[in-house]
């Protein structure tokens, strides 16, 4: 059975425009579709894949500049006095190591270990907390954060807003952006990091400006492995923010860039996506991402079982692999396996996808330990045949610095 | 954002977005200029083995996108022939030249009647509104 994801060119389209009824629209919809985008259903939201080619945005983001909507994604707002304390409790980071202005990427774990969501943090003033989250994830977010306060002794002294439908946001990300950005939004900041401009944000700072009476966050994060930049405002600012940053960004090359392109951007510089990498069955530990996981901050959700795996090691690892010849590009759910003598399926496919930057298949996939070495040869199976990939170093792709 | 798709009139088209050039007692397949379009950036091209029998409406053939693997159906019945290698080596064909050098396969129809059930230009045209 393949995996067609082929809407307007299936007679499946017609289940599309019935769910089409029931999908939620960004405030950008009429932007995109304006731009011609091509729109496809992702985690209940409508949204453009491209607007002309995935290619032709990823290298847009690669070697100058593209926007993204991403105001599908969830913003909870938490504040108050025990808020830090609430929040380190509940996230694997620690948050004592953010200063006003900085955020920092974190997970939310189970007691199991397996991850409800990963997510930005950032301490935007003093008990004051945004976190951004899944689109997918919003609903089980906002239950699993609420049950978790229900039970927290200082309850009375957090407060969870959950901010997602007021929200909106979009990423500029590429190496041309810093080139751009200060003439849309300018400073100085008046919240957050104390900056200048957009651009004296180091990494995964964050700062507040004023764009037309609102109040907009600007941090210097992303989710494509180029310097770039994210921005939180409300949802009745975004279009005019959106038409800004594409009249200051069109003559350095600025592009509006789909889900397509963020997938092969985030894929080649190994960012996990919820769903593929990550899930409730699946640990920081296991994901690769334990760095982000602080064993010494004090007890949090998870700790036991994540500080076990990290002294005992797991039973998978995600490994990145690259497809050794012509080849089919690899895709979620492909099983991979050993080679020679008692060639077996040894774990399967999370991610994958063509790479532009590489011109080769790539992808991230799950494997017991003994087979996660860089360099380890291992095959795909594709349509029932297997061809050969080999383990490879993390990530893909990095920027020049 | 309306892009016309060229729809040449010589051909045959199924509604599955492949079409047949007929040409004695054979026929030439490949996708059309609205399939490659909607698919973008052709990464890689399956094609059967030559002796394979297919029948019209079978699965054959499969091309990938960066984002999609999608399967190609033989509009008609018969055995394929000949396959056009070139696609394979540089399956960025299918996007430049859809009904000349990005072909996929050449079939000998089994039942030459099956052309008639497929679809004219006008036809094809009129379903994917162009």
């Amino acid at each position: 059975m393949l995996p067609v994801h082929w809407p307007l060119y299936r007679p499946e389209v017609r289940h599309y425009v019935a769910r089409r009824l029931k999908m939620n629209h960004t405030p950008l919809f009429s932007t995109h579709q304006r731009l011609g985008g091509k729109l496809i259903e992702f985690g209940g939201w409508e949204m453009p894949v491209q607007y002309t080619s995935i290619t032709d945005e990823h290298q847009a983001v690669r070697n100058a500049a593209g926007i993204f909507d991403i105001s599908h994604m969830g913003e909870v707002r938490v504040s108050g006095e025990s808020a830090a304390s609430f929040l380190n409790q509940t996230l694997t980071n620690d948050i004592r190591k953010l200063s006003v202005g900085q955020g920092q990427y974190t997970l939310m774990c189970n007691e199991r270990g397996g991850v409800v969501d990963d997510l930005y943090v950032y301490h935007l003033g003093a008990a004051d907390y945004l976190l951004i989250i899944n689109a997918s994830r919003i609903e089980a977010d906002v239950g699993w954060l609420g049950n978790r306060l229900a039970s927290f002794p200082e309850r009375l002294k957090v407060t969870l807003e959950d901010q997602s439908k007021s929200t909106a946001a979009v990423a500029v990300q590429g190496p041309r952006v810093k080139e751009f950005i200060n003439q849309v939004f300018s400073g100085p900041a008046l919240g957050g990091s104390q900056v200048g401009n957009p651009t004296d944000l180091k990494k995964n700072q964050v700062a507040k400006y004023r764009f037309e009476g609102a109040e907009v966050w600007v941090s210097r994060t992303g989710y494509t492995g180029e310097d770039g930049f994210e921005i939180v405002s409300p949802g009745k600012v975004i279009e005019p923010i959106w038409g800004r940053l594409m009249g200051a960004g069109g003559s350095f090359g600025l592009k509006p860039a789909g889900l397509g392109a963020r997938d092969t951007l985030r894929t080649e510089a190994c960012y996990p996506l919820y769903g593929h990498e990550l899930d409730e069955n699946t640990t920081p530990i296991e994901a690769g991402v334990g760095f982000f996981v602080s064993l010494d901050k004090g007890d949090f959700v998870g700790r036991p079982v994540l500080a076990e795996q990290k002294e005992k090691g797991v039973s998978k690892k995600l490994v990145a692999f690259k497809m050794a010849g012509r080849s089919a590009p690899p895709r979620p759910g492909y099983g991979v396996w050993s080679v020679g003598a008692g060639a077996a399926c040894v774990g399967a496919v999370a991610s994958g996808t063509q790479s532009p930057t590489l011109g080769a298949g790539i992808g991230l996939g799950y494997v017991p330990p003994q087979f996660a070495k860089a360099g380890t040869p291992v095959e795909i199976e594709i349509r029932g045949k297997r061809a050969g990939a080999v383990v490879v170093p993390k990530p893909f792709y990095r920027k020049a610095d | 954002m309306v892009v016309m798709s060229n729809v040449p009139s010589e051909l045959k088209y199924a509604k599955s977005h492949e079409w047949v050039r007929p040409a004695n007692d054979g026929g030439v397949i490949g996708i059309t200029d609205h399939a490659q379009h909607e698919l973008t950036d052709v990464v890689f091209v399956e094609l059967p083995e030559v002796g394979r029998k297919v029948k019209a409406g079978e699965a054959c053939a499969v091309v990938e996108s960066v984002k999609t693997a999608s399967d190609i159906y033989s509009p008609v019945s018969g055995e394929v022939v000949e396959v056009n290698k070139a696609v394979v080596e540089n399956p960025a064909l299918v996007n430049t030249e859809p009904y000349g050098a990005g072909w996929f396969f050449r079939v000998k129809l089994a039942n030459p009647g099956e052309l008639n059930s497929l679809l004219g230009a006008d036809q094809y045209k009129a379903q994917i509104g162009g």
